[in-house]
């Protein structure tokens, strides 16, 4: 199959079905919304179950209940609506059931607006919901690396038992760009025999599984928090991804970016050096785990005098930029958070600013 | 070598589908390509707008401020977006729909009056595809042939527009040859 040009929001339907996916359940919302139309129509045609809930809340809890039986499921929605689902995520998250939910991130907070916006990185990176759990996030920068990161979700997510969620923004979802899809979705045998309450019949080892997230016992949860304390520190080891841009160069600025933001700081990086000024960029492609050693090496370049998160928040993955610096560099922000996305010259004339202010870097600068 | 492309008219005008109509011709060439509408909150009748990128490089920012060309289908879009083309670029004017040019004396300008020759040939709803087929004769920014078999393949579901479809491209590539004699 050759490339086809096609929307984000349905490439992701179709990336999941390609994944194996066929349960997906979901209640509606702005600008994601077309992953619901689509699938509606698609997965009839595969055998698949199409599910409209009758709120956020009570589709985390199918999402829930299925993952529980060691059924492929996933859900998409948006900021408010992932909001709802928190609670749910959380659940699944402490009963280590494998789930993908994909969050078209529009602006926040409250209802916001519905133009592309990257509010919910403290949301998706540092818990939304209540406990010590996280999630492992992916973040797409086009519809090709959607696709690939929703195919690549399902398997991970059966690795970790773990829910992964990728943070998208409503350009991915909208915006239509050509996309090849892998033929066949390699992953390992299934391991939901060790944990899926799938029936006695097929079961080798004749215990029955229980799901559950009530454990009253201090020792058996501090055990219990210990193991996915174990998994999450096995996430940061082995699934950090990320994507360097420039770093040969002898770069004055470094930038941190990621998703759509990260294309608008690869257009202003080439332009730049059609100047003559050298920046670089680490795009992170997980954000949990975080490429803390990668931001840490790239900003330690003798040229490099200022690190850059550029995104589109108030300043949200800056405090994870400036753990992995440590220090050695002063950190900086530059974004928006209306929906209005910034442009090449905006953040060449931000670039700019920063690597020829001479005073150190204290505080993070604002635009409007 | 990038360029970008402006769509806008009003909801209904058919802005969306002649803009993927060229994102699918320049994929078909081969091209790097973003095809990314405006989804804002707009109400019926008001404007619809499409920005199609195409770069034979991987393409960079899809958000672009400063379009090489536009295709304006009435009057608010005019207004709206030609002070932001580029010098050098084509704005191609609905001149069924709107009074003048666009003042801009450093573009390259075509008016055609892309209502009146659709309902000529039976339907204002192809007056969309009129104007894609004299947008593209006059910049060239994809091969008109390739354009005819993306429209083809557009409307391949629906066998009976088919022909109607491809007169107005005809009549748009016409129209484009003898506005440049």
């Amino acid at each position: 199959m050759g490339k086809v040009l096609m929307k984000g929001n349905e490439a992701i339907g179709e990336a999941a079905i390609r994944a194996g996916c066929l349960n997906y359940f979901a209640y509606p919302i702005t600008p994601q919304s077309e992953v619901a139309e689509y699938l509606s129509r698609r997965l009839p045609e595969v055998g698949g179950v199409f599910l409209q809930g009758e709120s956020e809340v009570a589709v985390s809890y199918m999402i829930f209940g299925a993952a529980a039986c060691g059924e492929r499921v996933f859900t998409t929605s948006s900021s408010p609506g992932i909001s709802l689902m928190s609670e749910g995520i959380s659940y699944i998250a402490a009963a280590q059931c494998p789930a993908v939910f994909v969050n078209i991130m529009r602006g926040g907070p409250g209802l916001g607006g519905i133009l592309p916006s990257q509010a919910d990185y403290f949301q998706a990176t540092k818990g939304g919901g209540h406990g010590d759990y996280r999630l492992l996030v992916m973040a797409p920068a086009g519809v090709q690396e959607a696709v690939e990161m929703v195919m690549r979700a399902f398997p991970l997510a059966e690795e970790y038992r773990n829910p992964v969620i990728i943070l998208g923004d409503g350009l991915i979802g909208q915006m239509m760009e050509p996309v090849e899809f892998p033929d066949h979705l390699s992953s390992k045998p299934s391991n939901k025999d060790e944990w899926a309450t799938n029936g006695m019949a097929t079961r080798k080892s004749g215990r029955p599984n229980i799901v559950r997230t009530l454990i009253l016992d201090p020792n058996t949860l501090n055990e219990h928090n210990l193991h996915l304390k174990e998994k999450y520190e096995r996430m940061k080891r082995d699934e950090v991804r990320y994507e360097p841009y420039n770093l040969e160069a002898d770069y004055r600025g470094l930038i941190v970016s990621y998703g759509t933001m990260s294309r608008v700081c690869r257009s202003a990086i080439d332009a730049l050096k059609e100047q003559g000024v050298e920046v670089g960029m680490v795009r992170p492609q997980t954000l949990f785990p975080f490429p803390e050693k990668a931001i840490e090496e790239a900003a330690s370049k003798e040229s490099c005098e200022v690190v850059v998160s550029i995104e589109m928040s108030m300043g949200q993955m800056v405090e994870d930029v400036e753990r992995s610096v440590r220090g050695r560099r002063p950190v900086e922000w530059y974004g928006t958070c209306g929906g209005d996305v910034p442009t090449p010259e905006e953040i060449m004339e931000a670039m700019k600013s920063f690597m020829s202010s001479e005073s150190p870097h204290l505080v993070h600068s604002s635009t409007g | 070598m990038q360029t970008e492309v402006m769509f806008a008219g009003f909801g209904g005008q058919g802005i969306l589908l002649s803009a993927k109509i060229l994102a699918h011709a320049a994929l078909e060439q081969g091209l790097d390509v973003a095809w990314v509408p405006s989804y804002g909150p707009e109400m019926r009748g008001g404007t619809a707008y499409c920005m199609v990128v195409m770069s034979d490089l991987p393409i960079g920012s899809p958000v672009i401020r400063n379009p090489l060309h536009l295709v304006a289908m009435n009057l608010p879009s005019l207004e709206k977006f030609a002070p932001t083309v580029k010098p050098g670029g084509v704005i191609l004017v609905n001149s069924s729909l709107i009074p003048h040019g666009s003042g801009r004396g450093d573009v390259r300008e075509l008016l055609v009056p892309v209502n009146e020759i659709a309902i000529k040939l039976g339907s204002v709803k192809s007056a969309n595809i009129v104007a894609l087929s004299a947008f593209v004769s006059r910049s060239k920014v994809v091969d008109y042939d390739t354009l005819i078999r993306c429209i083809q393949e557009e409307f391949a579901q629906k066998k009976d527009l088919i022909s109607l479809n491809l007169k107005a491209a005809e009549e748009g590539r016409k129209l484009t040859y003898l506005c440049s004699l």
